[in-house]
């Protein structure tokens, strides 16, 4: 009897019943994930882009729209020029010193066989480290007197180096602790594009001449290597743009202001000096760069079939 | 097509020889790096157990002379409420983690394996999220917060992170690959699409939940910006805006105590790493799934 | 050109054995195939001799020569891999080119950017480009040489992995299952056109499959090979004809051997279903055999034949049509033998219905006899036995 009303009118009732439910079903598992969607992101969004047209400051009664003011104040500004300059400066660093040290790393560590895991877990333990911690102990490296790191480049010979309240070496040395941060996380990625790459490549190009380490890894091992690469080049940006704790923690945008960055230059406006406004301009402008970064990966990623 | 050329003949000697020093050559690399890997690890531990006169005379010694170590841990304990800070830890990165579960895998599943309008554009805006770092919506979060009168409290540490778009991703990508005819062999067996989700489809994905769970607490018990803006009362303080406060308020430059500090801090992760060594690994480069 | 010799190779992975002592000697020039079913080592034998693997013992030399500690490259072999290992990211002709490049390029001189210093380097480029013509013309692979390896087809594929063997012009070819990963009519021609390569070449071939008709369709001798050893070497039709075992018989032929079981009567007479045979072995009475009959062996006979002649009956299961001949299946009623198969010509088979009850004959000569040990056992006095069984005529 179902059959003969199922051919007569479309879908069976008890089909259609299946599909109202799925939807309401579906709808109902969407829904909390929505809603925090909106109120953590979607709405936060707006609202900022609101107040960065407006000169308000936490705290205060009065607000006035004061249009693209903000924007352009900021782009006028020198100090977030120069903190731009100076993030633009350390992900200039990091990128290649967390990238290709990872590769040469992970290159080196992929052909060991009982020796691999030991490596694997020394390189990776600063990733899981609290980098809070670990940066006041780098600050105790580097003292300039009683760290270890001048106590040998005292026995070296060389004067001791201010590195953290030296102008000229303030962000580098940040740079270099943003990169052994780094350094396991990216060889991990490494390592699992190295695993992807069929073993009877290495073997054929064995056989076809192509055996010392230089020639392997150029013929065959950075080439099919590209869409990891590029991946972790993009996440390495992304991390590397984002630097704020090390910044916060080691030299708080010092010394005169050779470590100011971007994110802390945001913090500062928005949470310190509550220049609301002001702070959600500058918000968007690190947006943008984070924005295009993604972009590059999305775009480079949809390209990754090389051959 | 002419005959290969070898350079030189070849002889048993030279070839071990030659294998011989590559190895030299690869595991030099790789011990220097390590030892730039380890260095901060060794000296904290090591300065956490010196006296202060051992600090300060600059001499580079890997064992103290005389044994500090009960002074510095239990001046750093009585400073500071350390295993308050990593308790604070534990329950700022629990709460979170539940919450983004209970709120992600439903709607995972609902994405990858239910029909119903405004998927698509669902779908869409978690992409978009994936793109925006919590810095960005900070300071709306922030004034609504204080405006709510919610600041310095846990709740207002862990609701920028309730929703983790990310874990939506991930999930969806590892239930679109769970076989219909088991869910659908469980609706005929009479089975809610509720108990679907709990019961039979989350229990599959248990790599991915773990994994996604090593991310996120590894990621949240570490996070300095947030705690930074809206905790201001220690005692809520989270490992690293309490080594902050610590590092401020009390020490100047006892690097003895700072250091104990550091290590007790340090030490949870760290220790539970070396635990489930694996498991970390996964969790962390998950990210790396495309 | 060179010949192989391996003596007492031996190599274990953990604890299993994977080789156990194995002492083989290939003729300059000569087609060799190793085969066997997977897991009897005959690819770990393979990638010894090219240097992927290291033997725990023994030693192997190329063209009279020690090369134990010689890498890959330096053996002057070349391999063909199952899966043909091309390098996905290069085109066809610079796969093919790149043996040459490793060998007359200088470090410095492949390098990025510090490669356009050098002069001379455009001078062997334009070498290797001309020797890469010549083989790809040899492959018909002219037209192809600009293309990337997944835009080929898997024939395509295959003949890029040859021209990359080829052109370095190697001692030794080694070709590990080079076959198995093309469509069967595909395979078909391949052998025939790398039975004509190595006649063209001259070159020493060392080819591992685990299909016996490759092996015995290409090889000049092939070694059975069956949990790190060899069970028997020589030339198909040896293996094929006096199987030295019961796992080479069953393993060369298709359709397989039938395999019936027997025992040795009184003077080492064989008894097969009761009845005495005009075979016998020197074995001791009471012993059981078992007795190998190649499917081309048997014929159908008419009616019971007299005492003394080799014959059995059996019931006709199912025909099947191969086009050219049949294959049919005959269920031994009421006996140990699972069944047993038979050729005929289409003629023949029209000839029986299915379930129909026949006698099968064979002559005694074409019997292979194997002991419960599954050895060889040659019957005594060949020849004395000629038994004369009438095969059924077309129609009769």
């Amino acid at each position: 009897m179902t059959l003969a009303l199922a051919s007569a009118s479309g879908p069976a009732p008890a089909a259609r019943r299946r599909l109202r439910i799925e939807r309401v079903t579906g709808l109902g598992f969407a829904l909390p994930a929505f809603v925090l969607l909106l109120l953590t992101i979607l709405l936060p969004l707006a609202v900022l882009l609101w107040l960065s047209f407006t000169n308000y400051e936490f705290g205060g009664v009065d607000m006035d729209w004061v249009g693209l003011a903000n924007f352009r104040k900021a782009l006028a500004d020198p100090i977030i020029r120069r903190s731009l300059v100076n993030t633009l400066l350390y992900v200039a660093i990091v990128v290649p010193g967390g990238v290709l040290g990872a590769l040469l790393i992970a290159v080196l560590v992929h052909r060991r066989k009982r020796t691999r895991s030991v490596y694997e877990v020394i390189y990776f333990l600063p990733v899981t480290s609290t980098l809070i911690a670990m940066a006041t102990v780098w600050q105790f490296l580097l003292h300039p007197s009683l760290g270890p790191v001048n106590g040998v480049l005292k026995w070296l010979g060389l004067g001791p180096v201010a590195f953290l309240s030296e102008p000229s070496t303030a962000l580098a040395t940040l740079a270099v602790i943003g990169i052994w941060q780094l350094l396991g996380f990216n060889m991990i990625l490494f390592l699992a594009g190295l695993t992807a790459i069929p073993r009877d490549l290495y073997e054929a190009a064995d056989i076809d001449g192509c055996s010392g380490g230089i020639d392997r890894f150029l013929t065959i091992t950075w080439p099919l290597l590209g869409p990891t690469t590029m991946f972790v080049l993009v996440t390495t940006m992304i991390t590397a743009f984002k630097i704020f704790d090390t910044v916060a923690v080691m030299t708080r945008g010092g010394p005169v202001g050779s470590t100011e960055v971007l994110l802390y230059n945001v913090y500062l406006e928005g949470f310190q000096y509550f220049h609301t406004g002001y702070a959600a301009a500058l918000t968007f402008i690190f947006l943008a760069f984070i924005l295009v970064f993604s972009a590059v990966q999305t775009f480079a990623l949809d390209k990754k079939v090389h051959y | 097509m002419t005959d290969l050329v070898l350079p030189a003949p070849v002889t048993p000697v030279r070839s071990a020889l030659r294998r011989f020093l590559s190895l030299v050559l690869i595991h030099g690399v790789l011990i220097a790096g390590a030892v730039f890997m380890l260095a901060p690890f060794v000296w904290m531990l090591v300065t956490s157990i010196k006296p202060p006169a051992e600090i300060f005379n600059a001499e580079i010694s890997l064992w103290p002379k005389q044994f500090y170590g009960l002074q510095n841990y239990g001046f750093a304990m009585e400073k500071a409420p350390l295993l308050r800070f990593a308790l604070n830890g534990v329950i700022l990165c629990g709460g979170i983690l539940i919450v983004q579960l209970l709120v992600a895998i439903p709607c995972a599943y609902a994405l990858a394996k239910l029909s119903f309008p405004g998927r698509n554009a669902l779908f869409v805006l978690v992409l978009l999220g994936l793109c925006i770092p919590v810095q960005v919506p900070a300071m709306p979060l922030y004034i609504a917060l204080a405006q709510l009168g919610l600041l310095n409290t846990y709740f207002a540490m862990m609701v920028p992170f309730f929703l983790s778009v990310f874990a939506i991703f991930l999930f969806r990508q590892f239930f679109r690959s769970f076989p219909d005819d088991i869910i659908n062999a469980a609706r005929l067996d009479g089975m809610s699409e509720f108990e679907i989700v709990w019961r039979i489809v989350t229990p599959s994905a248990w790599p991915a939940i773990a994994a996604f769970s090593v991310f996120s607490a590894v990621a949240h018990w570490n996070d300095l910006y947030w705690p930074l803006i809206v905790i201001s009362d220690a005692r809520l303080a989270p490992p690293p805006l309490g080594m902050m406060f610590f590092a401020d308020a009390e020490t100047g430059s006892n690097y003895g105590a700072l250091t104990a500090a550091a290590t007790i801090l340090t030490a949870p992760l760290v220790i539970a790493f070396l635990v489930a060594r694996r498991r970390f690994i996964d969790g962390i480069t998950v990210t790396g799934v495309k | 050109m060179a010949k192989v010799a391996l003596s007492s190779i031996a190599k274990s992975f953990g604890a299993t054995k994977v080789l156990d002592g194995i002492d083989l000697d290939i003729a300059d020039g000569e087609f060799l195939t190793l085969v066997g079913p997977s897991g009897c080592g005959k690819s770990t034998l393979i990638r010894i001799i090219a240097g992927l693997e290291h033997q725990d013992a023994g030693s192997l030399a190329i063209g009279g020569s020690r090369v134990d500690h010689l890498r890959p490259h330096e053996r002057r072999v070349a391999m063909v891999f199952q899966s043909y290992a091309l390098y996905p990211h290069m085109s066809v002709g610079a796969n093919i080119a790149l043996p040459l490049t490793m060998a007359r390029l200088r470090l410095w001189q492949r390098l990025p950017l510090l490669r356009l210093l050098s002069a001379e380097r455009r001078a062997v480029m334009r070498g290797i480009e001309s020797d890469v013509a010549a083989v790809a013309a040899q492959l018909q692979l002219g037209h192809l040489l600009d293309r990337k390896p997944a835009q080929l087809s898997g024939g395509q594929r295959q003949r890029v992995a040859l021209g990359r063997a080829m052109v370095r012009n190697p001692d030794v070819f080694l070709m590990d299952e080079p076959l198995s990963n093309l469509d069967a009519k595909l395979r078909v021609h391949m052998r025939t056109e790398l039975a004509e390569l190595h006649k063209r070449l001259g070159t020493t071939f060392i080819y591992v499959t685990h299909d016996q008709v490759e092996a015995m369709t290409m090889s000049d001798r092939v070694a059975m090979m069956d949990s790190g050893a060899i069970l028997q070497l020589g030339t198909p039709s040896q293996l094929y004809e006096k199987p030295a075992s019961l796992k080479v018989a069953q393993f060369i032929g298709s359709p397989a051997i039938n395999l019936l079981p027997a025992t040795v009567a009184e003077g080492g007479r064989v008894e097969l279903f009761g009845r005495p045979l005009a075979l016998s072995v020197p074995l001791e009475p009471g012993q059981a055999v078992t007795l190998g009959l190649r499917s081309e062996a048997l014929s159908l006979v008419q009616g019971e034949p007299g005492g003394g002649r080799a014959w059995f009956s059996a019931r006709l299961r199912r025909k099947e049509n191969l086009g050219s001949e049949y294959v049919l299946h005959f269920d031994l009623a009421g006996r140990d033998a699972t069944g047993v198969t038979m050729r005929a010509t289409p003629a023949v088979a029209a000839g029986v219905n299915e379930a129909a009850e026949v006698t099968l004959g064979f002559e005694e000569a074409a019997a292979h006899v194997f002991a419960a040990a599954g050895d060889r056992v040659e019957p005594r006095g060949q020849g004395a036995a000629t038994a004369s069984v009438v095969p059924l005529r077309a129609g009769a």
